[in-house]
């Protein structure tokens, strides 16, 4: 048989031998063509007798990552093209059966009477690790990068190819849902303790294996077909039962705020799926895959958080015309805790760091924080003793600049005030080669202004990473006026290096990220002064889908921080650029109270040296009225807390301070966690409509202020009935 | 001219409508409900057959004027599934003629049947009929009978399913009810059960549960204990912590409540209602039908009310309930002599108190089910029996009986002594 895909081979043994090997692609996905190729082998395994059974292996170096998002949101896409044409229930049940034929095909597999058995290389994960769960016997190999899982939930799906129903009865109810609900990676050993592989083997030996099983004897019925078949926690209305469910339902709550309608049809496949005849529960699956494939939530998370992160990671914006830069070695100046930090991610990519400070017992204080960050990876098994050997063997802490020469790129992350930056730019200069290029790590100084103190203002930029920097994947990489395309391909290619994701953000106040986050944090202070209970604010405020509260956050950040930040704002842009209320609130927290944040264990809450952080007390002395509770209207609550961050990446997109949706999403998720559900601060705008997000700002503006005022741009739109990526996609096309 | 004749026309329907004269009430007495309680030997049915009989021969009862038996049942599965009302109806030599119907909502049940009950005489189809309840909740267990609210994800997590208990220290919480609050009000129910016992205010309900040979099984409440005081509730723990903590729920509790900071877990064995067996059964009949057994009614159905209530707190729909039949009722608080709060956890109570600025001595004046147990499809009915006793005994009019009900309800009763 003639595959594009596929090869297959049919030994002496009788065994097919089907390697899966996509021409012109480095990882092999699932594509409506490989859909139906696995089912003319089916087909073929189950029509020719002299064939006992089929092993199915890959010829890359991983199996498979699974199916091909943009492949879904094509499909979405026909459902509303077919909608108009045929009308809602004709082009619904289109959708379904194309949406469930990877599920049906897999069935078959399953169904066809012949053995399938699968030897799995590398990664395997979503839709191919759901054909590995079809397969009858499923072999691993031993090797390092071998992961197997059901990732679908983080990119608002579930496993709608069978994998919620075969899961859910190879393993405990409670164990299923966890695994389905977290969509973890799982390696090998791990992945055999919880039942889903039968084997582990040498990398050589995966494909000899599964031929073994099938020689030997290995049936092609899968254990749910046997008609001795009993479900591993037994059936739902039972007293096991009992003790799984509610709590499911609870956790489900705990952990979405019942913002992921993809977590919630997982409970609901599982529940009802347990409940019925195998088929028909893959069917009930299937009705939930069809669900949610058309959510708002699954489009806006494909989107932001696989197709343009992947665009950003693979360097969307970066100058094509400059050579790729390797940097070897970087010089960081600076070794508090931001700057160990970022030696530490440097150093863990392999690069060499120069850590230097104005001492060398201080810089040897900043190598000692990344000893301690290797050392809880090899606590946790995620390193080696070798690694971390290596790791800390390329850092060196040094007090002398000269052992900068060699960087092929400096990163500053000294205190943030301007003379003691330009002294060490100054310094720096002094012993590097004209052309290294100098980034500063400053979160509130524009670049511009630091750019002066370099010289080489071309060669400066900025590279700004979120706290702690071996956690936060967002870096923001900042271009000062005269910022050159040298500068910021070496600084795109330094990111990239360190596995993080980067957006290009031009020179303002805050930038982008905390610009959005001090508007956060602000609203939480305003509530607070009108009377919300404070628990309240911190509740709504996850409830709306953010992480953290914002009384919360600014412990974290620190109270005199922000006082200072509005000060500085109130010093350079007048009395009228800040709220006199919120600096009232801070100074007494601040000077009145002592109370610093989580830094001296006293901020809006208490830290108690054991047990968990409560709110202060003392924060009913700023509620001079307190409204009734019962008579908030919380959905407005969660508005307010969403839209001050929409509307201000609006206003960052207005200024060109942001140019790119994808970079202000993707830049919103992960640098400060803005309700992933949404795709981001410019998905979330787009996702209720920009004349309606228009109407929300006017009337959240009438009643508490005019932060909440829309700015110009998101008026012409609205006129316009434009989308954010609408009016900028050819912008995007032409730096993609 | 034609707008008065209307109106006396109105009046003249109104009149019409057949009232519901409660004629008798019968309990047993409530068993612990452990292998080692009293009354874990008998059956749901025989529970229930002991309250029909008891009704059928305290008053020489002719059984063929009888149309209809409603119990309540909250786990009608097992030897209580199947329509136990009927079975029981048989056993206790009603006849073949008296039909009689199960329903269940949950810890209302028992009252929900003697409204159901009275209903069909109010609505002047039925001229006798026998409302109660049973639960034999040592034999059949607690949740025996499954169903979607905590487990189909479907209403779970619309509904903010959380054990009761839980929703019980919300409601606490919220409201501001300390751990010494709840022991406080549990010590007292204690103690007026106490009193109520010894100066043997149950006596006109009270049937002995006996065996097949006529030996006494159980003739007093057999949960309560009297020597509770505020250091003996003290040395228990939190019964709802661990399943508030990891099994999510306190989350559930602060997503429908944000403005709690956390859910503070206060209420345990001693100060949340009893786990016991036990039936009782209301006779309840329209003025002709009293005239056809030559008896004279003990009160009447004033009215009567239910209501769906916010169901995370699941717990306070007595407050809604309440003021939606003293409305029906055209009443207000001080028109009621008497109420009758089902104890289900102290907190219910108190929020009940605290949300209509109640004076305590008219309320569950001679305990409840933190004493005396709470067997879920028969605490209604012999709730509404103790307040119809102890206004006969303090010689008072009214009474108002409601109860907290699973998944956010409530049920009210307003009687009248006659």
């Amino acid at each position: 048989m003639n595959f594009v895909n596929f090869h297959v081979e049919t030994d002496s043994d009788g065994i097919a031998l089907l390697t899966w090997d996509m021409p012109g692609r480095s990882m092999n996905v699932i594509t409506p063509e490989v859909i139906g190729e696995i089912e003319a082998v089916v087909d073929h395994v189950a029509a020719e007798a002299s064939i006992k059974g089929c092993v199915i292996t890959s010829g890359k170096d991983n199996f498979s990552g699974g199916a091909d998002l943009s492949m879904l949101q094509s499909v979405a896409a026909e459902y509303q093209k077919a909608r108009q044409e045929k009308g809602e229930e004709e082009a619904t049940k289109l959708f379904f059966e194309r949406a469930r034929r990877l599920s049906q095909v897999y069935r078959m597999l399953e169904t066809c009477g012949k053995p399938f058995a699968i030897a799995i290389n590398g990664t395997c994960v979503g839709g191919a690790f759901e054909l590995a769960l079809a397969c009858h016997y499923r072999v691993i190999s031993d090797d390092d990068k071998a992961r197997v899982g059901l990732p679908e939930i983080k990119v608002g799906l579930f496993p709608g190819a069978g994998g919620t129903q075969r899961i859910a009865r190879l393993m405990q109810t409670g164990d299923a849902l966890q695994m389905l609900f977290k969509g973890e990676q799982i390696r090998p050993k791990a992945a055999k303790a919880m039942n889903l592989v039968h084997e582990i083997a040498p990398a050589g030996e995966i494909v000899a294996k599964a031929k073994t099983w099938i020689t030997a004897g290995g049936k092609g019925v899968a254990p749910w077909d046997e008609k001795s078949f009993k479900l591993p926690s037994g059936k739902v209305f039972s007293a096991q039962g009992m003790m799984v469910w509610p709590a499911a339902n609870a956790i489900y709550r705990r952990e979405t705020h019942d913002n992921y309608p993809a977590a919630k049809a997982i409970l609901h496949s599982v529940y009802e799926g347990l409940q019925l005849p195998f088929d028909l529960a893959l069917r009930v699956e299937s009705r939930w895959f069809a669900k949610i494939l058309r959510s708002p939530e699954a489009a806006a998370m494909i989107r932001t958080l696989f197709l343009s992160m992947g665009e950003l990671n693979k360097g969307a914006r970066r100058p094509a015309h400059v050579p790729a830069t390797a940097i070897k070695q970087v010089g960081i100046l600076g070794a508090g805790f931001m700057g160990a930090g970022i030696a530490y991610v440097t150093a863990s990519a392999g690069m060499d760091v120069v850590l230097i400070d104005q001492d060398q017992a201080a810089a040897d204080k900043g190598k000692e924080i990344c000893n301690k960050l290797i050392s809880g990876q090899v606590l946790k098994g995620r390193a080696t003793g070798a690694d971390k050997e290596a790791l800390l063997a390329r850092i060196k802490p040094t007090a002398d600049y000269t052992g900068l020469a060699g960087a092929g790129l400096v990163i500053e992350a000294v205190f943030e005030d301007r003379a003691v930056k330009a002294a060490v730019t100054q310094k720096a200069r002094e012993v590097l080669q004209p052309g290294t290029i100098f980034a500063s790590n400053t979160s509130t100084l524009p670049i511009t202004s630091l750019a002066q103190t370099y010289g080489e203002p071309e060669n400066f930029i900025g590279i700004h990473f979120f706290s702690p920097v071996e956690k936060m994947l967002l870096v923001e990489v900042i271009l000062g006026e005269k910022t050159g395309d040298r500068a910021l391909a070496t600084a795109l290619d330094y990111v990239r290096a360190i596995k993080k994701t980067p957006i290009v953000v031009h020179d303002s106040r805050g930038f982008y990220a905390n610009r959005c986050v001090g508007n956060y944090i602000r609203e939480g202070h305003i509530m607070l002064l009108a009377g919300v209970p404070p628990a309240m604010i911190e509740n709504v405020a996850k409830m709306a889908g953010m992480p953290v509260g914002p009384l919360a956050l600014n412990d974290e950040v620190a109270l005199d921080l922000a006082l200072k930040i509005i000060e500085a704002a109130k010093r350079d842009l007048g009395p009228a650029a800040i709220d006199p209320t919120q600096e009232n609130l801070l100074k007494t927290m601040v000077v009145e109270h002592g109370r610093y944040g989580r830094k001296n264990s006293k901020g809006f809450y208490d830290y108690p040296a054991q047990g968990t952080k409560t709110l202060w007390p003392g924060l009913d002395a700023f509620q001079s009225t307190k409204l009734d509770p019962d008579k908030i209207d919380i959905a407005e609550l969660k508005q307010r807390f969403l839209v001050t961050q929409a509307v201000e990446a609006a206003r960052v997109i207005e200024e060109g301070v942001v140019t790119d949706p994808r970079e202000a999403d993707v830049g919103s998720i992960i640098g400060f966690g803005f309700a992933p559900f949404s795709g981001g601060t410019l998905s979330y705008i787009d996702g209720m409509g920009v004349a309606n997000f228009v109407a929300l700002c006017e009337q959240l503006r009438q009643k508490f202020g005019d932060r909440f005022a829309p700015p110009k741009i998101l008026i012409d739109m609205a006129k316009a009935d434009e989308t954010f990526y609408g009016r900028f996609a050819e912008r995007m096309k032409r730096v993609a | 001219m034609l707008h008065s004749l209307r109106s006396n026309m109105n009046q003249d329907r109104e009149d019409k409508v057949p009232e519901a004269f409660i004629y008798d009430h019968v309990r047993t007495p409530r068993g612990r409900g452990k292998p080692d309680g009293a009354l874990h030997e008998v059956s749901t049915l025989g529970l229930a057959t002991t309250v029909l009989r008891a009704i059928k021969e305290r008053g020489d009862l002719d059984t063929h004027l009888v149309d209809d038996i409603v119990l309540g049942c909250v786990d009608p599965v097992g030897e209580a599934g199947g329509d136990i009302a009927r079975a029981a109806a048989l056993t206790a030599d009603y006849g073949n003629h008296v039909p009689g119907v199960q329903i269940n909502r949950f810890c209302a049940s028992g009252l929900d049947a003697i409204n159901f009950a009275a209903a069909q005489i109010m609505a002047g189809q039925h001229s006798l009929t026998v409302g109660g309840g049973v639960e034999s909740m040592s034999r059949v267990g607690i949740g025996a009978s499954g169903g979607a609210w905590p487990v189909d994800p479907a209403i779970a997590i619309k509904s903010y399913f959380m054990p009761q208990g839980v929703s019980a220290d919300l409601i606490a919480t919220k409201y501001g009810f300390s751990r010494d609050d709840v022991d406080q009000y549990a010590v007292s129910s204690q103690q007026r059960a106490a009193k109520a016992w010894s100066e043997d205010r149950f006596k006109n309900s009270i049937v002995p549960v006996r065996d097949i040979n006529g030996i006494t099984l159980l003739d007093r409440d057999e949960h309560m204990r009297p020597s509770t005081d505020m250091q003996s509730l003290a040395a228990l723990k939190p019964s709802f912590t661990m399943m508030g903590e990891q099994g999510g729920f306190d989350a559930v509790a602060v997503d429908a409540h944000p403005e709690v900071e956390k859910v503070l877990h206060i209420h345990h064995a001693g100060n949340s209602s009893g786990i016991v067996d036990g039936a009782a059964a209301v006779l309840i009949g329209s003025a002709e039908a009293g005239r056809a057994m030559a008896r004279k009614p003990r009160g009447k159905i004033r009215a009567f009310a239910n209501i769906g209530s916010e169901p995370a707190m699941m717990l306070t729909g007595p407050v809604d309930v309440t003021k939606k039949v003293l409305a029906r009722a055209g009443m207000t608080l001080d028109d009621i002599d008497l109420f009758e709060v089902n104890e289900a956890f102290a907190s219910v109570v108190l929020r009940f108190a605290q949300a209509f600025d109640l004076d305590m001595t008219r309320l569950n004046v001679n305990g409840g089910a933190i004493a005396m147990g709470h067997p879920l499809g028969a605490t209604g009915a012999m709730l509404l029996g103790t307040a119809l006793d102890e206004l006969e005994r303090l010689g008072k009019a009214t009474a108002l009986i409601t109860l907290c009900i699973g998944a956010g309800m409530g049920t009210a009763t307003i009687i009248e002594r006659v």
